[in-house]
């Protein structure tokens, strides 16, 4: 059957056949890279089209329908504009910090690509942490919003930066709790093994009520994290202007703003890994015949289908809900959300000692 | 000039910031220095000046005919009830009687133009919350009312349909067809306001125990308009000192209590359904008749001091003529109820977040040309 990994194995034969071992795997690690520059920038253009086009059909708009078929090639447009345009630094700025930030949010969320499971079989790094890999390497994302923050040298920046520390610091509690939840059923934090765990059944469906709960707080807290409407209070566009990327123009915002839908990409990424089986069809305990139907459909786009349900679900809060304050906000996780998603751990693990889940 | 207060300064530990006069929440040109400690705001400075046209001054080189015009730039979002006051004024000065059908139509489009200006405050207001969607939603309404304007008066935002004696043409023949059309397109739509912001826990939380405005502050600092009458201050002034038809109408004055911003803010959303009623109760009964009374060309009130108030969408609107008996007003002073409304902001913003800022000078609804004239 047709897969990515028969492709990559193929081309890895092709390789050994006409190159030496070590050429080989030099060659095999750029074009990984290359891969993944080319996924980092088409997920954002794929996204930012799709945004506006949610928004759009929220908004009893028509969204973007100028530049290619509907619209879709104007994220594409934008990209070349923004490419064009002198990237400014201000006068006042702490000018090496400035500059490296938008950098920092770019590898930070290239980073966090490499353990995603796309397909079947089709994975840059199934490291044997791979989950507490994507949790440790997502929190240095703050950095450079601090640094973004700090460095400009704008009251409004240097605020948003604050409230977005606050708020990452706080919100990664709860997503981390959550994601515990699944580990303890599992058993293993490699992506790979979390995902075979589902075979017969995603986690949300085979994990009663517990399990469910600890999936709608990985998505708040996910949303609250990556700095999303209904938490984007870093960028609060009605109190700070743009938060901590006012002063930033051309390509170092398009950066920022870039990392930004990665990294929303990679948490509903693993949303769906944990939750929903990543690239596992949906099957249903031993019913044979109707697992066998469900594996006819080819497990990228399962994975994609879960992924951008979620993505979907994350853009619908971000038109629908109006800001939290500040106060709220960290309200929220500290007086809710982290007690809920504790005593949820609790139960989680009950269940998985007790065997109770199917 | 500027002074050096204007620019940024530091103020000791406290951190001083320039909210305006280019920013998104302010909605126009207002110039905030909000002193804040960390988050909480300690005080807030309006500065204003930004948009001043001197429109006082302009009245007063402008005969009784023309001068009607510039109002409609003071408080664009009302122009309408703006030119209907200093119509007043003026007929209140010639002592003029006004057909029935001219001021049936006048009421008719005061609370077409209350209404679209509510629907584009709710929409404004919620976009300052962070939610973005309302605001179009909001717009799909206001557009039949502006629509609607467009086709008797020829504009849509500044109408200046309002001349002395009545209105400047007859309605179009399709004008009743079409506002009946909007009554059922806003009504089959409104619960959408609701579900969509009203009811959100969010908002609620965003919005309830913010900014609260005591009877007796909103008295003293000559607040009007729905934010008084979200802390329970009577001052309706078309119940009050009913001007046209209005004594004949029957609609409530919306009242509440609370005196946080979502009192203002259900005054508001209730008070579009009450403009509603009056529109139902006229649309079918505009007397026929002249649509403006005979004037004479050019027009000359008699030497002494008039003094006439309409409630716009925002409150009280007071016209004050001083005329020497030519034609152009020797004097003009206008009571614009965005000023008042906005002196109140300090008061009721100490001591609460900086978000809430936002959500104070929304359920406010500054609208800043009319501060500044």
């Amino acid at each position: 059957m047709w897969s990515f990994s028969n492709i990559a194995n193929q081309l890895h034969y092709w390789l050994n056949d006409h190159f030496s071992p070590t050429l080989t795997l030099i060659i095999e690690m750029v074009l990984a890279g290359v891969a993944v520059i080319g996924l980092f920038a088409g997920l954002g253009l794929v996204l930012v089209i799709m945004e506006r086009k949610v928004s759009a059909w929220i908004q009893l708009r028509l969204g973007p329908n100028r530049v290619g078929p509907k619209g879709m090639l104007q994220s594409l447009a934008d990209t070349f504009k923004l490419l064009l345009k002198e990237g400014m630094t201000p006068s006042g700025a702490d000018k090496i910090m400035f500059n490296v930030a938008p950098f920092i949010a770019m590898i930070v969320a290239m980073l966090l690509l490499a353990p995603i499971a796309f397909a079947k079989d089709f994975q840059l790094w199934d490291l044997n942490i791979g989950v507490l890999y994507v949790s440790a390497i997502s929190s240095v994302s703050v950095i450079s919003i601090l640094m973004a923050g700090w460095s400009s040298n704008n009251k409004y920046s240097l605020m948003g930066a604050m409230r977005s520390g606050a708020q990452i610091v706080s919100y990664e509690l709860s997503a981390g709790l959550s994601v515990l939840a699944v580990i303890v059923m599992t058993g293993s934090l490699q992506v790979s093994d979390i995902i075979h765990s589902q075979a017969d059944g995603w986690w949300i469906f085979k994990g009663h009520i517990p399990m469910f709960i600890a999936f709608v707080t990985f998505i708040i807290a996910v949303t609250a994290e990556t700095n999303r409407a209904p938490f984007d209070l870093a960028e609060a566009e009605s109190e700070l202007t743009a938060g901590f990327h006012t002063e930033y123009s051309g390509m170092k915002f398009a950066l920022f703003f870039l990392a930004e839908y990665v990294n929303v990409f990679i948490v509903c990424a693993l949303g769906a890994t944990l939750f929903l089986g990543g690239w596992m069809p949906f099957h249903i305990g031993n019913w044979e015949g109707f697992n066998h139907v469900m594996d006819y459909i080819p497990s990228s786009v399962w994975f994609f289908g879960k992924t951008f349900f979620l993505i979907w679900l994350i853009m619908w809060f971000r038109w629908t809900f109006p800001r939290l304050r500040i106060d709220q906000l960290l309200n929220l996780e500290w007086k809710y959300l982290l007690p809920i998603s504790m005593v949820n751990l609790l139960l989680v693990t009950l269940m998985a000692i007790l065997k109770w889940h199917f | 000039m500027y002074r050096e207060t204007e620019i940024v300064t530091d103020m000791g530990n406290d951190l001083v910031i320039n909210v305006g006069p280019q920013h998104p929440a302010t909605h126009g040109v207002l110039h905030l220095v909000i002193t804040l400690n960390g988050e909480t705001i300690k005080k807030v400075e309006p500065h204003l000046g930004y948009i001043h046209r001197s429109i006082e001054k302009m009245c007063e080189s402008l005969t009784y005919r023309q001068f009607i015009y510039v109002t409609s730039r003071m408080d664009y979002l009302s122009a309408h009830i703006n030119n209907h006051a200093c119509a007043l004024c003026i007929e209140k000065g010639l002592g003029l009687e006004i057909p029935p059908r001219a001021q049936a139509i006048r009421v008719l489009m005061d609370e077409l133009t209350r209404i679209a200006s509510h629907e584009l405050w709710w929409g404004a207001m919620a976009m300052d919350l962070g939610a973005f969607t309302p605001f179009f939603h909001a717009f799909r309404e206001r557009e039949t009312i502006t629509d609607i304007m467009e086709e008797t008066c020829g504009a849509r935002l500044t109408m200046n349909y309002m001349v002395p004696g009545g209105v400047m043409q007859d309605l179009h023949p399709s004008f009743q067809q079409k506002v009946k059309d909007f009554l059922v397109l806003y009504k089959r739509k409104i619960h959408e306001y609701d579900e969509m912001v009203t009811g959100n826990v969010i908002f609620q939380n965003r919005m309830k125990n913010v900014g609260y405005l005591s009877p007796e502050d909103a008295i003293s600092y000559g607040v009007t308009g729905p934010s008084a009458r979200g802390s329970g201050v009577k001052c309706d002034i078309r119940k009050l000192y009913p001007y046209e038809i209005y004594d004949k109408l029957q609609f409530d004055e919306v009242l509440e209590t609370g005196g946080d911003s979502f009192a203002r803010y259900m005054v508001r959303l209730r008070e579009m359904n009450e403009s509603i009623k009056i529109i139902e109760q006229l649309i079918d009964n505009i007397p026929e008749g002249d649509f403006q009374a005979k004037t004479k060309a050019v027009l000359k009130l008699p030497k002494g001091e008039f003094y006439t108030r309409v409630e716009t969408a925002r409150g009280e609107l007071g016209v004050y003529i001083v005329s020497e008996g030519g034609t152009t007003p020797y004097r003009i002073k206008f009571r614009s109820p965005g000023f008042s409304n906005l002196s109140v902001l300090d008061h009721i913003a100490r001591g609460s977040k900086l978000g809430d800022l936002v959500a104070m000078m929304g359920t406010l609804d500054l609208v800043i040309p009319d501060i500044d004239r």
